[in-house]
């Protein structure tokens, strides 16, 4: 079981089986949008902010 | 023995299509790069590390990295699904409606003006309700339907002098009443995978803005004017949004390039990210 702390509000959270590096999460506390930015070991940022030409 | 396929594969955020399009990969054994648009760089004299791909999968969120990837990939001869001609006309609303146009594909009736009083003179002569869109936008991010004239004046002044310069390309757009619901369909190729219908009881039927999806079975009106859309931008791997317009009948709203599809794939039960994968081999295949 792997946890990070949350930059934001430093809830313990633990990351799900076959999290990828680059995903997204959401802190289950403060709601904030996080980046898993490795797995080994482990570590998560804030997520980037959408940009303006963001999109499909 | 052939030698074997290696893939790039594009991407801002590890949503959930990339990871099925890495599972699709991984499940054909085929070799990929994962690629972060924020880590890469082009030396323009030295293109030899990217003609190692036989084929790079766009999946950037940003347009504008996207295409100049793309650009910069296809200039080096390297083959990319889409290719940058494809995601320049479908990531700006304007160059979409004019390829459209251009091929009696139909739409809604759209304006296009660059100052903010060219604008109101073509929102008055549409009349109320009005939209407004960027021309480069996606999610359902700041469009703006316009029920007055106060309105008009209002937010073409804020477009002209708090927005960045594109926001002062006015793209105008009849309002349509639509059923409660909007229609986008997967197009790959010459084929139209699937397609959903999107509700919302807003007049905004993103499914990122809260739209909720619906199987939409695909007639041959349907499928008709995907596939005339899909030729109009050049082909490949689109996203078609019709519209049912109470007089035009099915109209396209826009094509998308780089399309999500973590509602489509489980509503549809078609293994879309497969399907994608599958075109891109092609792709390689052909300009191998």
């Amino acid at each position: 079981m792997t946890t990070v702390s949350c930059p934001e509000c430093a809830a313990e959270l633990t990351l799900a089986q076959g999290t990828e590096v680059g995903e997204l999460i959401v802190c289950s506390d403060c709601g904030v949008d996080l980046e898993v930015t490795s797995l080994q070991p482990a570590a998560v940022q804030l997520a980037p902010r959408e940009e303006e030409d963001w999109g499909e | 023995m052939q030698p074997q396929m290696k893939f790039g594969v594009l991407y801002s955020r590890v949503r959930v299509e990339e990871k099925w399009i890495f599972g699709a990969l991984e499940k054909r054994g085929i070799d990929y790069d994962r690629l972060d648009d924020r880590d890469i760089h082009f030396d323009l004299d030295q293109p030899d590390s990217w003609r190692q791909y036989d084929v790079v999968l766009e999946r950037s969120l940003s347009y504008n990295s996207g295409l100049y990837a793309l650009r910069l990939l296809n200039a080096f001869g390297v083959p990319t699904v889409n290719t940058a001609a494809v995601a320049e006309v479908c990531g700006d609303k304007l160059m979409t409606s004019a390829a459209l146009a251009r091929d009696g594909v139909p739409q809604p009736r759209n304006a296009v003006a660059f100052s903010p009083e060219a604008a109101l003179e073509a929102i008055e002569a549409f009349g109320y309700p009005v939209v407004l869109k960027p021309v480069v936008g996606s999610w359902g991010r700041l469009l703006a339907k316009i029920n007055d004239r106060d309105a008009a004046e209002a937010v073409l002044e804020h477009k002209s002098t708090l927005g960045s310069v594109q926001h002062s390309v006015f793209y105008i757009q009849e309002y349509i009443e639509k059923p409660g619901r909007d229609i986008r369909a997967i197009v790959i190729g010459d084929r139209v995978l699937t397609a959903m219908y999107r509700k919302s009881e807003h007049w905004i039927t993103n499914t990122a803005r809260g739209g909720e999806g619906e199987l939409c079975p695909i007639t041959p009106d349907i499928e008709d004017l995907c596939l005339r859309a899909a030729k109009s931008v050049g082909g490949g791997v689109l996203a078609v949004d019709l519209v049912e317009h109470p007089e035009k009948g099915l109209v396209v709203n826009e094509i998308n390039h780089t399309m999500e599809f973590h509602t489509m794939q489980p509503v549809s039960g078609i293994d879309i990210a497969g399907e994608i994968v599958e075109y891109a081999m092609s792709v390689a295949r052909e300009y191998a």
